[in-house]
């Protein structure tokens, strides 16, 4: 494995901007020192340094999903959509839409994250899962068409 | 300027220490010579970098060999810089650092730890080194010893010169050798060719 520092000089920045995406800037800080700090005490097992990328955006994205829950914040239902505040030219991330994100199964919930939450190619998310592209992209087109049924 | 993530960066790295997830804490610092690498375990310092050793094969090297929790912490090594820049001062004869002699095994550590005996301002032959170290015969490996030594400076094998007087060898190149033996007043400018 190369030294820790150099993970977290090539891939911090990334890490930070996926965070600020999927909980806003002010949870994106304490989620970037668990996903830190959560790779670094499982660094030495590690077995496979290919996909260091992958990996963290894997964990990241796990506790952007801890971040959601530990926040509760559960969709209520209600008659307007009510306008939401808009910062620097950025939409805040869609409450609702990351909640159903986060009920969907574990791995449609992963390869969805890891498509349109870190923008990777689905090689890369099948590298990061562990499976196939084949398997990557199914999960990614089953948690797609569970979405649309949920928020339709 | 400090960006957002480098002051996220920050505080990872003292939360690591905190969580005892921080094996090998480095930082670089000035030196008469060039930069240093410094670094350290939660046993003491384990490496010290010359400037004309490549830092980025020494960090894969600790990584290998000691942890690949390595990360840049400068302030865990507040006390190492302080010590070095004393020394190179001429304000300090004594470093009070503890030390952590993994890198080396068997003879080499015990040459090394002979060295680390020699005073300020003496020198010893390699020879002697040997006889120290156990075997009086291995006088090449003694000064293969030397030359591996993770820690210099520290563990002044730059203390350590041929029977007859010559410099021998210095990991650091021999003119910085040849300038710590003058900033202890082993040698002079003019005596020393």
């Amino acid at each position: 494995m190369p030294p820790f520092q150099t993970v977290l000089d090539e891939h911090s920045a990334a890490v930070m901007a996926i965070l600020r995406g999927a909980v806003g800037k002010d949870g994106a800080e304490d989620c970037f020192q668990e996903t830190f700090l959560a790779a670094l005490r499982a660094y030495p097992k590690l077995v496979d340094a290919r996909n260091l990328r992958g990996w963290l955006l894997t964990i990241a994205h796990r506790k952007a999903i801890d971040h959601h829950r530990a926040n509760g914040r559960q969709p209520i239902p209600v008659a307007e959509v009510a306008e939401v505040a808009v910062e620097n030219g950025m939409p805040e991330p869609d409450q609702r839409l990351w909640a159903a994100v986060g009920a969907l199964p574990p791995k449609q919930r992963a390869a969805v994250a890891l498509r349109y939450g870190s923008d990777l190619p689905h090689g890369e998310i099948a590298a990061a899962l562990g499976c196939s592209p084949e398997a990557a992209r199914r999960s990614l087109h089953e948690g797609l068409k569970r979405l649309r049924k949920e928020l339709a | 300027m400090k960006t957002a993530t480098d002051t996220a960066i920050d505080r990872l790295t003292a939360r690591a220490a905190e969580e005892g997830l921080l094996d090998v804490a480095y930082a670089t610092t000035d030196s008469p010579f060039g930069p240093l690498l410094l670094a350290q375990t939660r046993r003491g310092l384990v490496r010290v970098g010359l400037p004309n050793q490549d830092s980025d094969e020494l960090l894969v090297d600790l990584a290998a060999r000691v942890s690949p929790r390595v990360l840049e912490a400068p302030a865990e090594l507040d006390e190492v810089r302080r010590e070095l820049d004393l020394y190179f001062e001429g304000k300090l004869d004594h470093f009070d650092l503890p030390l952590d002699w993994r890198l080396s095994g068997g003879f080499r550590q015990r040459v090394l730890r002979a060295i680390n005996r020699i005073p300020y301002g003496q020198t010893r032959s390699y020879t002697e080194m040997a006889r120290k170290a156990g075997n009086e015969r291995a006088v090449r490996a003694a000064g293969t010893a030397c030359g591996s030594n993770p820690i210099p400076l520290v563990v002044p094998c730059h203390r350590v010169l041929r029977s007859g007087g010559a410099l021998g060898g210095y990991g650091g190149g021999l003119p910085m050798k040849q300038a710590l033996l003058e900033l202890e007043g082993v040698l002079d400018e003019k005596s020393s060719t």
